[in-house]
């Protein structure tokens, strides 16, 4: 596979279709969309196939000069090849979410999400600082569109706000890539990743980039965008919003902030892990007293990726590696929620709890659906949900016990407003009719839910096969932020081992006695 | 001296003024109905001139082989630049005019003469290296552009736009000769070369005055705060076509003029002048941004928008390096495009009797009447916020790159900081394309040349314009090289 522009033929095809679709008419419009994002699933199942397992950090790279001051340069290692598989595999389904649901415009909605798809690889697959920048800034607008365009009733002011949030969030960034640009003389992402900035500098950087992260991860108290943006959104916006988007803030701790400025990562791990804390506990408050469905589930992403912000900065391999779980499970399972949120929207057009009840009765096949992934959102054992949790709760435990107990905490809160919101619409009296009314589910909407449902519940029994493309990665992530890796809390002193001839000798004067 | 030399450096200038002459005798004979053939033999004459400046530009003229008339004028390849932007713009404003003005049966033969006398004065401004032949250049183009902004006599809103414009031109003019005469007088110098060995070491007061008032003065050229107040109502008053020239030729010229005064004449006391330009370019940029909010008309907008965007070049300036000239005239191009292709998709904007649609609120759900003029609004309306990947983002992107890189960091992050307030008002514009319900206003229709014309600069504009970047930068980093050659 040496030379085949294998990422660039990923950001070519759905760019390609995007163009297509704004000139046909909706069937048609579907249709390319649908075939260019499984064109896209299989390229990126290729990618997968062919990604060797310990081989060279960077595969895949390609590196073309055809721009002043930076250049096409795309690689993947194996964080981004799972960020890249966990894209391709959802944007087939958000399709299929919008089949029917999306009535208007067509054409432009399959556009914009195409587009939405290639900026999303683009951004996992950039080795240039400036190509990363403009693929990850370029998101925005389709976005903005989709939201604006097709959104909910009050769609106008969370478009702003999410354009507005994100887009402050990142300029700040874009200095401070200036500036290490300018210091460091390249704009080749690995080599930024070895470079060592001054200690003092790098205080002013990682704020700068954590101004951009923090607000599209999206991090307690800059996170007010994202439940507006999701419950405004129609269905597949959030699916993307909440599966792939979020996962850009969590990727861009993992490339830029800690590889790039280990000791300002250290120095501000507690900032990171209070907000965490007060996310996790109070965002799993606000999602217990949501009448919204979406809401409850926006508030339960951010306590979700507060889990990821605090495996990120445990400084260890399995507070990193539980991290990545949680980002790619949170992706499947949230995404996995927002469509069933999706599906009994396009059948009764609201997303008040109080307006369902007893589905388990007339949509069983759905109500067997939901359970899986409200279980795997709570953390399950056996469900995606758990390895990640636990993997990140075991890795921040090494670091401070207090921010563990209060993220485990919230955990169980988790569990309290997940069951509750699943108690309240799909079990219970049938109190409405026209919920009882409801039909269960169609082959459509089959064929979305039982892939993620696979997946989900292959990264919940055997996590080795996400796992293994990155735990080399990993492993150098972790040994680049070592040197500056914080004391933990828990002072783990060895017990003094009894000395084995004392031992003896009482055994023998034991012995003895007798 | 060898004038022969002399006369071959300013060819192009020579086409332009018997061009124009000669041209100013056909419409006397032919009346009117020549108009259109004068404005294609206009556009011609700037094509022609555009060939005659290029190979300076290409080939990187610098040094002592580019002055003529013993250090007046100064060919290099930094003047071929501005000047190639300027006879592009030029050019692209004699193009959508005759529509316009027919429509109202106001096309007058003067209208091509005018734009081409305006783009010979901006030709000598920005080869200007010598106070006088500066404000020759200066005066030339703002007596032509005067009459321009007055030109459609029978609207209200013209006549007050020429008048405003020529009022407040000429209060600017004063100020610039004031400073001037004092930049004279305590250097005992009008050629820049003289200014700049004057003034260096340490500098009175009376010269201190003199590089305030010139910049005062050039600042109310290049519309910057706070001398911007003229540009929304000119922008608005004038006739479209004229507003397009305006926006464009203009702008790059006073920049370039901006530049050379700033960089070459008073180049030794970067200190002196950084200060102000710092403050106009701050100032410029919010001042734009929160100005083009409560706009109710796309002209003011526009005009509010190409206030925030000097702010932003200005930026480059105050860096005072090669990068930053380098930066400012890449930033230049790509405002040119854009400034361009969204005056003429304003003029494309038509109810169905033809009259023009001016209003923000009749663009409501353009999308859905017009979706190909309103996709190529949107595009220059996210290139003018500068979001990646349009082609605007990069302008931003290389004057904050100069900027850093003359460690200027506080005033990149607060000038990147401040343009997210204007991202505010363009994408205003585009929720009412977009996402509002259909006003049903915009129904007529446009000839090829508009169409044209905005499919090219939609065209640069769009991420395509990036694989320009090589080119363009390298184009750039050469002008600049000469601008600081000359210094």
């Amino acid at each position: 596979m040496v030379g085949f522009p294998i990422l660039t033929l990923m950001l070519a095809v759905p760019l390609a279709g995007a163009v297509a679709c704004l000139l046909v008419d909706a069937p048609k419009a579907r249709v390319i969309a649908l075939a260019a994002t499984l064109i896209d699933f299989v390229l990126g199942m290729v990618l997968w196939a062919n990604y060797d397992i310990g081989g060279a950090q960077w595969q895949f790279t390609e590196r073309v000069e055809l721009f002043a001051g930076f250049n096409w340069a795309l690689g993947i290692d194996g964080i981004a090849l799972m960020l890249i598989a966990l894209s391709v595999f959802l944007m087939p389904i958000c399709i299929g979410a919008s089949w029917n649901s999306i009535e208007k415009r067509v054409g432009e909605y399959m556009a914009a999400f195409l587009l939405m798809e290639t900026l999303i690889i683009g951004v996992f697959a950039a080795q240039d600082l400036f190509l990363f920048y403009i693929m990850f800034e370029a998101g925005l607008i389709p976005m903005y569109l989709i939201i604006g365009i097709w959104g909910g009733a009050d769609r106008i002011y969370a478009s702003y706000k999410f354009f507005l949030y994100t887009l402050l969030g990142s300029v700040l960034m874009l200095i401070a890539m200036l500036w290490m640009v300018n210091e460091a003389g390249t704009t080749d992402i690995p080599t930024l990743m070895q470079y060592d900035f001054a200690p003092e500098a790098q205080t002013w950087l990682w704020l700068a980039f954590f101004a951009s992260f923090a607000v599209k991860m999206p991090m307690w108290p800059v996170h007010t965008w994202l439940p507006d943006a999701h419950v405004q959104a129609p269905t597949a916006g959030s699916v993307i919003l909440a599966g792939v988007l979020l996962k850009m803030g969590g990727y861009g701790f993992v490339r830029f902030s800690l590889p790039m400025f280990p000791e300002a990562s250290a120095q501000f791990a507690w900032l990171v892990f209070g907000l965490s804390m007060i996310a996790v506990i109070y965002t799993s408050l606000v999602a217990l007293v949501q009448h919204d469905m979406k809401k409850l589930i926006a508030y339960s992403s951010v306590a979700h990726m507060a889990i990821v912000t605090i495996g990120l900065f445990a400084f260890n391999p399995q507070g990193l590696e539980g991290a990545m779980i949680v980002m790619l499970s949170h992706g499947l399972v949230s995404g996995a929620l927002f469509l069933g949120v999706g599906v009994i929207y396009d059948r009764l057009h609201t997303r008040e709890i109080d307006r369902y009840g007893g589905l388990a009765i007339n949509m069983p096949y759905y109500a067997l659906f939901m359970m899986l992934f409200t279980m795997a959102s709570v953390g399950l054992p056996g469900t995606s949900g758990f390895v990640g949790e636990f993997l990140s709760l075991a890795g921040i435990y090494q670091v401070s016990s207090w921010v563990t107990l209060v993220c485990t905490t919230g955990i169980i809160l988790g569990a309290a407003y997940m069951l509750y919101l699943y108690r309240r619409v799909i079990f219970g009296e049938q109190k409405n009719a026209d919920a009882a009314a409801m039909p269960d589910l169609d082959t459509r909407e089959w064929l979305m839910m039982v892939p993620i449902a696979a997946a989900v519940l292959w990264m919940g029994v055997y996590p080795e096969s996400f796992l293994a493309p990155m735990r080399k990665d990993i492993a150098a992530l972790d040994a680049r932020v070592a040197r500056a890796k914080p004391a933990g809390d828990a002072q783990l002193k060895a017990g003094k081992p009894k000395p084995a001839a004392e031992h003896a000798e009482h055994e023998a004067a034991h012995e003895g006695a007798h | 001296m060898d004038w022969s030399h002399s006369l071959r450096l300013v060819a192009p200038e020579t086409l332009l003024s018997i061009s124009g002459l000669v041209l100013l005798l056909i419409a006397a004979w032919g009346g009117d109905k020549a108009s259109r053939l004068i404005s294609i033999l206009a556009v011609a004459a700037l094509v022609a001139a555009g060939f005659l400046v290029a190979p300076a530009l290409c080939a990187g003229a610098m040094g002592p082989d580019t002055v003529a008339f013993m250090g007046q004028f100064r060919a290099d390849a930094f003047a071929s630049f501005a000047k190639l932007l300027i006879f592009a713009a030029a050019a692209g404003s004699l193009i959508v005019a005759p529509v316009f003005f027919e429509r109202l049966g106001a096309m007058k033969a003067e209208y091509p003469v005018l734009i081409l006398f305006a783009a010979l004065g901006m030709s000598i401004m920005v080869s200007a290296s010598n106070l006088i032949t500066l404000y020759i250049g200066l005066e030339l183009n703002s007596l032509a552009a005067y009459v321009l902004a007055a030109f459609l006599r029978s609207d209200e809103r013209s006549a007050e736009a020429g008048l405003k414009y020529f009022v407040l031109g000429s209060l600017a003019s004063g100020i610039l000769l004031f400073g001037m005469s004092l930049v004279y007088g305590f250097t005992g110098t009008t050629s820049f070369d003289g200014i700049r060995a004057a003034l260096d070491g340490e500098l009175a007061m009376g010269a201190v005055f003199g590089i305030v008032f010139v910049l005062a003065g050039l600042a109310f050229k290049i519309s910057a705060v706070p001398f911007h107040m003229w540009t929304p109502d000119v922008y608005e008053g004038a006739p479209t076509p004229v507003t397009t020239f305006f926006a464009t030729a203009p702008k790059v010229a006073a920049l370039a003029l901006t530049m050379r005064v700033v960089l070459e004449a008073f180049g030794t006391q970067n200190d002196a002048w950084r200060q102000i330009i710092i403050f106009a370019a701050l100032a410029s940029i919010v001042v734009g941004a929160l100005g083009a909010i409560g706009q109710a008309n796309i002209k003011r907008l526009m005009a509010y928008s190409s206030i925030n965007n000097v702010g932003f070049i200005l930026i480059g300036l105050a860096a005072a390096t090669p990068q930053g000239a380098s930066a400012m005239l890449v930033y230049l191009f790509i405002y040119v495009a854009m400034s361009l292709g969204g005056f003429v998709a304003v003029l494309m904007l038509k109810d169905a009797d033809g009259n023009p649609v001016e209003a923000i609120a009749d663009l409501a759900g353009l999308s859905r009447t017009r979706p190909w003029l309103a996709a190529a609004l949107a595009m220059i309306m996210f290139s003018l916020a500068g979001i990646p990947p349009l082609f605007g983002f990069w302008g931003k992107f290389v004057v904050f790159q100069a900027a850093v890189q003359a460690d200027l960091i506080a005033l990149a992050a607060i000038g990147i900081a401040a343009s997210v307030i204007g991202a505010f008002y363009y994408l205003k514009i585009v929720k009412i394309m977009y996402f509002d319900e259909p006003a049903g206003k915009v129904a007529g229709e446009s000839d090829v040349a508009h169409r044209a014309l905005l499919f090219l600069c939609a065209l640069v504009i769009s991420p395509l314009g990036y694989l320009l970047t090589k080119c363009l930068g390298g184009l750039a980093d050469t002008a600049a090289a000469a601008l600081f050659f000359a210094a």
